[in-house]
């Protein structure tokens, strides 16, 4: 079937549904998206939205981005980073105007409260639901502004002819049809990519679809290597404890019951930025300084009392009790650090438009945004809450972008045979003739990557990842499909996002081997310090049929020069 | 972590009109260990038993809405319902009633969805906007807590008697969501939105049966919001 829009997004998560928004009124546009609007992941954020509203501290736009430029680890683009702070505050208020709930002050303002790495309180929050009130708020401006949305359809294809982009084939899930979709304007807000790794607090359906599409597309993917681990994940499923609960006071604790950062970051204790503190947690771990000696530490809350954990903490409370079996008014929380963020993606200029190559040249008609794309504002390591208003940001930035670039941008033509690719690449993955179901390949890989490319890396471990990616992938192309099934296929889509997964994973892994430095989220045991002379740019990849292909790009420093970071 | 609580037998719904017309029953057994999920067993059996079990899931932590089913008699989220405590070793698990089922465990929730539309689903601010954010205080905005946390999973509608017989019926869910806005002190939409609730096929349809209130996996209570809507509609609508 075939649909014709101006512009057409892929995802509804927050950067997906504020395009929307923005695009809504330059023309025709429609959102696909393989889950329902609200159940995207975004709803899933807990801990805030930062912005320098100043209604709890004093705070301005400066010290936010110096916050965040050094949260970065001086990798993050300091021109795009100081787009994103001055914007913060209207966009924050942009939200509220929408409707969304925020928890209030006592004098009825947005109330704040401290993060990680933020240097005043600055995270604006509903209760620990952040992201469920503004995911399910901009789905009701959608339904207002009456944008069509496309459900549970699932993008399995970039068209680009001649260099421009010109739609996408997918597949709409209930009826196993294929549609295409001609566009002047595709933007793509697939969203994070956690499932590559077993310890995860990430989505099913976070498996980084958007950056395969555009790497089969030819395109390259910036700073892959760069992984946020979260300090607190749930002991054992990863599912996250906000840091929201260390923002309010929470301690962590080792299994002599110290409070573990004091040897870390004396200064900033818990609130350290997240890759400092998830290093520090699991030195302990590897060091036998876990509870009992195990593989997790403790989150202390008790000490907050009751009332104030009930009302500002209530889904920590309930998930402690349902997936730990831990009543945390009572008892410490068994915590270990779990696969978070990916500070890379898409690479895209400042208003989303995704860059083809080192210099800079763009895509016509194609757009990125959320934590798919890496403009980038987050570097080596982003800053809690400020991924949510990256997706707000630079959402509506490239939603507007392409409202304006539409007059520019005809209908590319529609290379003919892209539906029949997508045909054919299905029909090849149904037609696996092994017998081993690919269920075990993804447990496989996530394992792999979990130790071999986690929180500590170095070369040994991480050319045995490659190698395992590599005979991976020899194994998923044998791999059968049992389901031959058309109606709601759902294996039929767990198997395409493992082939996402895959594509990527060997980016990440073949990324973090080249980077000989240790800097934010990246550790090299090999390389324990960050080398600013060879290694203050970012990396560009490309996918080549002997692995993947690097280029490099210089970082944009406008205000802040490099220094030693310190908490 | 990993203490074996031994084996359960899953009675699981199965529909594919693709291979037939007629829904059958299968049952799976396996081993669950202790924090396991149910929706951790639909996983297990899809990868290890049968390939083709149909389920929805996403954020496995209870806030995406995706994984409502009925699970021994009750509406809930496989994800967030540990085997261990459930009564019994036999696990029934069907769709969500009232809803067309697309296959298996997968309903088609369009009607819900659009049952949303008929209560004017957005806030509403007709006076304009200051430069800084609407005041609100905290205790108004405590009211509408129990409301903004709803996460459209459905299973209060799907366990509503009157939605059952008559699904012109506005239901709970989209009731709840009238009261997000209704009780909101910043939206100004309040008279136009109680009068949308307050005909037959909202409000007064509820007949009080409270299954809504059992059915909200997050403990929230559209029963209390329906009364409440019930109060404001007689007094201030004519
Ligand atoms: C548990 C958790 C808590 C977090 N807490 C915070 C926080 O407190 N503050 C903060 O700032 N950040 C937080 N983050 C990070 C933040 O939530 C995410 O970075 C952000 O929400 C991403 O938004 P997004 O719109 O880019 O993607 P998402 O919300 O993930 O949306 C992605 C969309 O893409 C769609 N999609 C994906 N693939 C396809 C495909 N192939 N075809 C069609 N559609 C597709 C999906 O259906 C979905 O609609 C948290 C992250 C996690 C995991
Ligand atoms: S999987 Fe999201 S609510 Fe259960």
């Amino acid at each position: 079937m075939l649909h014709r829009y101006d512009t057409v997004i892929v995802g509804a998560g927050l950067a997906g549904m504020r395009a929307a928004v923005e695009a809504q009124a330059g023309g025709s546009c429609c959102v696909l998206t393989k889950v329902f609007p609200t159940r995207s992941h975004s709803g899933a954020a807990q801990g805030g939205i930062a912005a320098a509203l100043g209604n709890e501290d004093e705070d301005d736009w400066t010290l936010h981005m110096f916050d965040t430029v050094k949260g970065s680890d001086y990798l993050g683009d300091q021109d795009a980073i100081e787009i994103l702070v001055r914007a913060a505050p209207d966009a924050i208020i942009g939200l509220e105007h929408m409707g969304t709930p925020f928890s209030r002050t006592p004098a009825g303002r947005i109330a704040q409260r401290e993060f990680g790495g933020h240097t005043r309180k600055r995270a604006c929050y509903a209760a620990d639901l952040t992201g469920h009130v503004i995911l399910h708020t901009l789905y009701e401006q959608c339904l207002r502004h009456a944008v069509r949305f496309f459900p549970e359809f699932m993008v399995l294809a970039l068209a680009i002819e001649e260099g421009a982009c010109a739609g996408v084939v997918a597949l709409d899930i209930a009826t196993g049809e294929l549609h295409t979709f001609r566009a002047r304007a595709v933007i793509l807000a697939t969203g994070g990519y956690g499932r590559a790794f077993r310890i995860s607090s990430n989505a099913h359906a976070n498996t980084g679809d958007g950056l395969s599409v555009a790497a089969r597309a030819g395109l390259p993917l910036e700073d892959m290597e760069f992984v946020q681990y979260h300090p607190t994940g749930l002991f054992p499923s990863g599912i996250l404890v906000t840091e929201g609960a260390r923002g309010e006071g929470g301690h962590i604790l080792n299994g002599a019951g110290e409070r573990l950062m004091e040897r870390y970051a004396p200064k900033m204790m818990e609130l350290a930025p997240r890759d400092v503190t998830s290093r520090a947690i699991q030195s302990e771990i590897n060091e036998g300084r876990g509870i009992g000696g195990g593989a997790f530490v403790h989150l202390d809350i008790r000490h907050l009392g009751a009332e104030k954990i009930m009302k500002r903490l209530p889904q920590i409370l309930d998930l402690a009790l349902r997936f730990a079996g831990v009543d945390a008014l009572r008892e410490p929380i068994p915590i270990q650090p779990t696969a978070h963020y990916s500070m890379g993606g898409i690479p895209t200029d400042n208003d989303g438009r995704v860059r083809r190559d080192a210099a800079g040249a763009v895509v016509p008609g194609l757009y990125a945004c959320g934590e798919c794309a890496c403009v980038s504002v987050h570097g080596a390591n982003r800053l809690g809450c400020n991924s949510l208003l990256e997706a707000v940001v630079f959402g509506e930035r490239a939603g507007r972008a392409a409202c304006a670039d539409l007059p520019r941008l005809g209908w590319a033509a529609f290379p003919p045979a892209a539906e029949a690719g997508v045909r054919g690449d299905l029909a090849a993955l149904a037609d696996g003739q092994g017998r081993e179901p690919f269920a075990r390949i993804r447990d496989d890989l996530q394992e792999g990557m979990q130790r071999n490319c986690g929180i500590f890396r170095s070369e040994g471990p991480l050319r045995e990842q490659l190698d395992i990616i590599r005979r991976l992938k020899e194994r998923f192309a044998a791999a059968r499909l049992t389901d031959r099934g058309r109606r709601f296929n759902t294996e039929l889509v767990e198997m395409i996002e493992l082939r996402s997964l895959l594509d990527f994973s060997e980016i990440v892994v073949a990324g973090a081997l080249a980077r000989t430095e240790s800097r934010g989220a990246h550790y090299r045991t090999d390389y324990p310090r960050r080398n600013d002379a060879d290694w203050l740019r970012h990396s560009l990849a490309w996918t080549g049929p002997e692995g993947p292909v690097f280029d490099h790009v210089p970082v944009r420093i406008t205000r802040y020069e490099p220094k030693e970071r310190k908490y | 972590m990993t203490e074996s609580l031994g084996k359960y037998t899953f009675r699981i719904f199965r529909y594919d009109p693709e291979r037939s017309a007629r829904p059958r029953r299968d049952t799976f057994e396996m081993e669950v260990s202790r924090g396991m999920t149910v929706l951790d067993c639909l996983q297990a059996i899809k990868a290890e038993q049968d390939g083709t079990l149909t389920f929805r899931r996403s954020c496995r932590s209870a806030i995406c809405g995706s994984c409502a089913m009925n699970i021994n008699g009750k509406n809930d989220l496989a994800c967030h319902l540990q085997v261990a405590l459930l009564r019994g070793r036999r696990i029934a698990v069907e769709p969500l009633p009232g809803y067309p089922v697309i296959r298996d465990l997968v309903v088609c929730m369009d009607e819900f969805y659009d049952s949303l539309m008929r209560v004017l689903p957005w806030f509403v601010r007709k006076t304009g906007f200051p430069d800084r954010e609407l005041p609100q205080s905290p205790a108004d905005r405590d009211r509408i807590d129990n409301a903004v946390n709803c996460i459209l999973c459905g299973s209060c509608t799907s366990s509503c008697p009157s939605f059952w017989y008559n699904n012109r019926s506005i239901g709970p869910g989209a009731l709840l969501k009238a009261f997000r806005f209704i009780f909101d002190s910043r939206d100004e939409a309040r008279g136009e939105r109680l009068a949308l609730v307050d005909g037959r096929d909202g409000v007064w349809r509820c007949r009080t049966v409270y299954n809504c209130e059992e059915a909200c996996p997050k403990g929230l209570r559209p029963n209390e919001a329906i009364a409440a809507l019930k109060i404001a509609a007689l007094k201030e609508t004519v």
